[in-house]
Parts: structure tokens; C-alpha cells; sequence
């Protein structure tokens, strides 16, 4: 079992023509994922990389039967094509691009609440279940099929965290880079819901950074709701506080969104926190008594 | 990216948001003519930084002769400004605001802010206004109105009425206030704004609403469709190293130790200098070279990491993704070679072809010591730099 992707998952590419959308099909292919077209408005009626290109998502998931989109458009058109993606019934929608506006977003995250479809990211590197499917920018090879759900905000950060799980034989049921991103299409707490739901997913290891709030709803969530081991980092302990201006920012995150406040949250709520990002995998053998 | 006050002031009237009268100088001379033209016989002089807190640290005042405009004038111009939200070296006060002087009420608060949690817009206001405002939010959060904006249907005069009766205004007052509410919703949207404060927004000795201060952050994400606003960036109020790194797609946050880090991943860029500090050591500097970290790019990083002279050693944690750790092994030669380096370089490698990459160093015959694993590249990089702190 898995959440979110597996091996029947029928994938399109968004921005499948351009370079980003090439090198990463390229790899997805290798990988064995599924994918059965892809979007390039204009070039519909060609082929690229031996699969159909259609000129609009609707059209796509018409004559492909796709129920995902990875989407590698330019920032400034990501709205668009996430909306696009929505208009056209897609379930799970993997955005990679980073650097969209945030107006965007808000409006984008309004629409994808009242579509009930389920946005990955944006700014991320996507989602992958080990030996199944692979969407996105991870590297395929550190992964391992296994027992452990990762989810983490950042990206190399995440590829360290999933090698050490791969490095013990623990391997990973799915991982989901949720994206750094102020207004993430998915927060911290969706995706540990279907950890708690997937009956593989044995523990979790959850990799979060400073600013925002989203650690600490995680804490909240995890103990009302979580009942499999969570294993906790979060980077930027020694990150300065900074130039800031006005007052706004302070008051709407209400004392929270440093390092130490979202370790203590997490420690409350049960939490196995690691101060150092190579602890990851020790700990996760501490929490479950694996070899 | 931040405005400064005087550029703020100038879009508030630009949409219809109530401000003083006032000029921004960049010489004595100038702030004369200003505070002459304006007229009466109070001013308030006030720095342009990018930072809050001016008040307290001296670089607001009211004067009244035009004698104390100039001095005032003379006394900034070209100084720093230190306030608590700045750095120890504060911001440089290359320009001055001289501004109308009003009698004033009563003092609020009015931000905007876009709240993660909620994935909304939102407006808050208090009764409070003024430098004590974070203390008033965490001790008496009641006293902080808040109201969200739907992404749908966007802010309804109903919102900006109720937050005026809750602030106690009366009479005309609420039709200013839900005037200025409009308004400067309409600004956040059309201007992509992450954050507009008015502090303090204040009743005048008239009964008028009036904008007091103005700050505007503006999301630099959206800055391709802002043109006005991109040639409002005033890159003195930016560390200039910060600046030539953003230049080369770099990401470099100057810090005050002597351990220089090279990361690829914003990420695990922050985990690796929290993993130097656990250790007993000191980062320089955080510096995300980007996920492909291309060899112009390895060597733009060495250039400003090297500019530090505080810099005793260099720490490069790459974790191969897609690109392959030979490649970049290959690109840190190169940029070695090119620029020079004469501090000590630890390199650990991880991920897609890690093992070639290390090897490629070891053949190079550079002054480049390897590590084996992420706690080996922070022992190794300490030691390099002269030991544990």
C-alpha cells in the first residue's frame, strides 16, 4: 500500500515539451512510471518521448483516462495551469515550479478547496511510492520500498532524510515533498492523515523548516489523531531572525515559527525530535525497536 | 522586497489612502526647500530605511524651525540608522521624509497580512496603535480586530464598517475608515503585496482619518508583472553581497562565524549549518547554490563566501539529485582553479555518483579535504577552521 500514487496511476505532464517537462518524463519513464501524455498548448497531435501531446488538459484526460498532472510551466502561468488541471477533473495535481506569486495562490488553494481535487506544492520536488510511480524531481535510485511515510517541506533536505531510511532497509511506503511555499497546496497534517490511513505506513518521518505555523498544527494533529510513531527534524535552529519591517508578521504568527517553539510543540505531542539531520535514521530504529 | 515610507506614501495616494503632505530630500538644502514649501511652522523630519522602529532609535522628529529641518537633515543624511529590527551596523539614510505636521487623537493600528494557516488575506486593526502593538497582540489578543478576506468575492465594505465600530469610530469617521479599508485591499491585490502596516493609522485633531506611517512588502515573486514597483527597489538598504548572490541566482545570507557553507537545497542548506553549530562550530554564512549547482554558479558562491575575511575554511554538503556529484566535482575544480582559494575546502558528497565525484577531487591534486558523511563534514570543516568555538 501507499498513499496518494501508485503503480495505477495514469500521469500527464504539464509543460511536457520544454526542458524541465523533457529531462524529468525522461526519468519518470525510466522509472517505470505511468505516464500517458502530456500538455503543451499548440502542439497538440505530436508526439514526445514516443507519447501523445494534447493542447488542452480536458482533452488529455479525455483520451489518456489521466487522473494525475505534473505540472512544469513557467511561475508565471502556473495558476493557470493548475486551474486548468481543476477545470478538467484531474484528482492529484504535482505543481514543481517554484517562485509563484502568492495572490496566485490564494486563489488557486480557494479553487482547489471547492473542486475537492488535491494540489501537491507548489515549489517541491513531488511524490513518490518507491518501485510504483514516480512524480517529480527526486532522485529515483535513494529510494526503497518499505515502511516509512516522509514528508518534508524541503528537497535535498528530504533526499537525506529518505537515504538514511533506504541506508537501514527501513525503505519508504511514499514520500511527499510538500514545497516551501507560504500557501502549499497540501499542509503537513493532510498528508500524516493518510499515513495514519495506509495500513503499510509504519512510522513517519516528518522534515519541517522555521517560518509559518504548519509545524505546529502537525503537533496539534498528530496528538489527537496519529497513533504510528513520528520521527521530527526541523532546519533552522541557527537561522538569524533578520531584518524585518513592521510588526504584522510577528503578531499573525503569534510567537511561533521558530526552530525551538516547533520542537517543543512537537516533543508535547509525542513526537521523537533530532536536533541533528543525521540522527534521522537512528532515531526512527529507537521509536520502532527495528534492527 | 521592501518600499520605503516616502515610496509607500505615494502609492497610498496613488489609491485614494489618506496621507500628509510631504517630500522626500536627499540633501540639507532640499529639506529646507521641503519644509518651506509645505509651510507652517511644524515639521516631522523621518529616515527612509528599510527597517521599523525608527522612532525610538532618533530618526523621527518633530521640529519646529526650520534651523532644527536642517540640522536634522545633516545629522542622517549619509549616517546608519540602528533600531531593533536591524542588524548591529543598522541601515544607511540615504534620504529624508519631510512631512506635514498633524495634531493627532487618537492612534491605531491597521495591517494586512497573509495568514498560511488560513490561506487568506487578513486585516487587522486595535485600538492600540504605536510601537507597543506586538505586546498588546501577545498579551491581550482580544484587543486585536481581525477580520479574513475571501478569495472569491474579495473585501466587502461590510468588513471595513464592522472593523470601524469595533475601533470606535463614529459619524464620518466610518465612512473614511471603510473608504480607506477598500481602498487599501485594492492596493494590496493590484500592487501584489505580502504585507501593507499603517502604524499608526490616527484620528487627527479634525476628526479625520489619517495614515500615519506606511510600510509595503511587496511578494518579489510577483515582481515580473509589477514594473513600477521593480524600479522602486533600493538595493543600499540590501546587504551588497546578499545582492550580487541574488544576481547569480544564488541564495546568501551573510552570518558572523568563520565557517564558509556551500549547500545545493535552501533546505538542507539550513540543516547543514545547524549540523556546524551542534558540532562546536561557527557558519559564516548560508548559501543555497541551487539544486543543479553549475560550475558558474560554484564559483560565484566561492567568490562571496570568500569576501568575508572571516571566512577560515569552506564546508560544501552537495547531495546528488538528478545532477551527478561528478559533474559538480568537476565544476568545483574548475572554480577553484579560476579563482583561487586559499583556505581549506571540505567536500562531502551524497546521492547520484557521490563515489566518482570524491574521487575526481582526490585526483585534482587541490587542497580539498573529503568527508564521508554529513557529521565527518562538519568535524573535518571545524577543525580545518581553526577548532571548535
Amino acid at each position: 500500500m501507499s498513499i496518494l500514487i501508485n503503480r495505477a496511476t495514469r500521469v500527464i505532464c504539464q509543460g511536457f515539451t520544454g526542458s524541465q517537462g523533457t529531462l524529468h518524463s525522461e526519468q519518470a519513464l525510466a522509472y517505470g512510471t505511468q505516464l500517458v501524455g502530456g500538455v503543451t498548448p499548440g502542439k497538440g497531435g505530436s508526439y514526445h518521448l514516443g507519447l501523445p501531446v494534447f493542447d488542452s488538459v480536458r482533452e488529455a484526460v479525455e483520451e489518456t483516462s489521466a487522473n494525475a498532472t505534473v505540472i512544469y510551466v513557467p511561475a508565471a502561468y502556473c495558476k493557470d495551469s493548475i486551474l486548468e488541471a481543476i477545470d478538467a477533473g484531474i484528482e492529484l495535481i504535482v505543481c514543481i515550479t517554484e517562485g509563484i506569486p502568492t495572490l496566485d495562490m490564494l486563489e488557486v488553494k480557494a479553487c482547489i478547496g471547492v473542486a475537492g481535487a488535491r494540489l501537491i506544492g507548489p515549489n517541491c520536488p513531488g511524490v513518490i511510492t518507491p518501485g510504483e510511480c514516480k512524480i517529480g524531481i527526486m532522485p529515483g535510485d535513494i529510494h526503497l520500498p518499505g515502511k516509512v511515510g516522509v514528508v518534508s517541506r524541503s528537497g535535498t533536505l528530504t533526499y537525506e532524510a529518505v537515504k538514511q531510511t533506504t541506508d537501514r532497509g527501513y525503505g519508504q511506503t511514499t514520500c511527499v515533498g510538500i514545497g516551501g511555499d507560504p500557501i502549499p497546496g497540501t499542509h503537513f497534517v493532510d498528508v500524516l492523515g493518510l499515513f495514519q490511513q495506509d495500513d503499510a505506513t509504519e512510522a513517519v518521518v516528518m522534515v519541517g523548516e522555521i517560518g509559518g505555523t504548519a509545524e505546529e498544527e502537525a503537533a496539534e494533529f498528530i496528538k489527537t489523531e496519529v497513533r504510528k510513531p513520528v520521527v521530527a527534524y526541523i532546519a533552522g535552529v541557527t537561522a538569524p531572525p533578520g531584518k524585518r519591517m513592521g510588526h504584522a508578521g510577528a503578531i499573525i504568527a503569534g510567537g511561533k515559527g521558530t526552530a525551538s517553539e516547533k520542537f517543543t510543540a512537537l516533543e508535547a505531542a509525542g513526537v521523537r525530535t533530532v536536533k541533528s539531520l543525521a540522527d534521522i535514521g537512528e532515531a526512527l530504529a529507537e521509536v520502532t525497536g527495528w534492527e | 522586497m521592501n518600499l520605503h515610507e516616502y515610496q509607500a506614501k505615494r502609492l497610498f495616494d496613488d489609491y485614494g489612502l489618506p496621507v500628509s503632505v510631504g517630500y522626500v530630500v536627499d540633501t540639507p538644502d532640499e529639506a529646507v526647500a521641503a519644509a518651506e514649501r509645505i509651510g507652517g511652522t511644524t515639521w516631522v523630519c523621518k529616515v527612509q530605511v528599510h527597517a521599523g522602529g525608527r522612532g525610538n532609535a532618533g530618526g523621527v522628529q518633530l521640529v519646529d524651525s526650520i534651523d532644527e529641518v536642517r540640522s536634522f537633515a545633516e545629522r542622517w543624511l549619509g549616517a546608519r540608522l540602528v533600531t531593533v529590527q536591524t542588524d548591529a551596523d543598522g541601515q544607511p539614510v540615504n534620504q529624508i521624509y519631510i512631512e506635514a505636521c498633524i495634531g493627532i487623537e487618537r492612534e491605531l493600528y491597521l495591517g494586512v497580512v497573509i495568514d498560511r494557516s488560513s490561506s487568506r488575506i487578513v486585516v487587522m486593526a486595535s485600538k492600540d496603535g504605536g510601537v507597543e502593538i506586538e505586546k498588546v497582540a501577545e498579551e491581550t489578543p482580544e484587543k486585536i480586530f481581525r477580520v479574513a478576506i475571501d478569495p472569491f468575492v474579495g473585501a466587502q465594505s461590510f468588513q471595513g464598517r464592522d472593523m470601524a465600530f469595533q475601533l470606535g469610530l463614529k459619524g464620518n469617521q466610518v465612512s473614511q475608515f471603510t473608504n480607506l479599508f477598500n481602498n487599501l485591499m485594492n492596493l494590496f491585490n493590484k500592487l501584489d503585496c505580502s504585507l501593507v502596516e499603517i502604524n499608526p493609522l490616527v484620528i487627527t485633531d479634525r476628526g479625520d482619518v489619517l495614515c500615519l506611517d506606511a510600510k509595503i512588502n511587496v511578494d518579489g515573486n510577483a515582481l515580473y508583472r509589477q514594473d513600477d514597483l521593480r524600479s522602486m527597489r533600493d538595493i543600499s538598504q540590501e546587504d551588497a553581497r546578499e545582492v550580487q548572490a541574488d544576481a547569480f541566482g544564488l541564495n546568501y545570507v551573510a552570518l558572523d562565524g568563520n565557517i564558509g557553507c556551500m549547500v545545493n537545497g535552501a533546505g538542507l542548506a539550513m540543516g547543514t549549518m545547524d549540523l556546524v553549530k551542534l558540532h562546536g562550530g561557527n557558519p559564516a554564512n548560508f548559501l543555497d547554490v541551487g539544486g543543479g549547482a553549475s560550475q558558474e554558479a560554484v564559483a560565484e558562491a566561492f567568490k562571496i563566501i570568500l569576501s568575508d575575511a572571516n571566512v577560515r575554511a569552506v564546508l560544501i554538503n552537495i547531495f546528488g539529485g538528478i545532477v551527478s556529484c561528478a559533474t559538480i566535482a568537476e565544476g568545483i575544480i574548475a572554480a577553484i582553479e579560476e579563482i583561487g582559494v586559499d583556505v581549506p575546502v571540505v567536500v562531502r558528497f551524497e546521492g547520484n555518483s557521490a563515489d566518482r565525484g570524491s574521487d575526481r577531487l582526490a585526483a585534482s591534486g587541490l587542497n580539498l579535504i573529503a568527508a564521508s558523511s554529513l557529521v565527518d563534514a562538519a568535524e573535518k570543516a571545524i577543525s580545518a577552521a581553526g577548532g571548535s568555538v
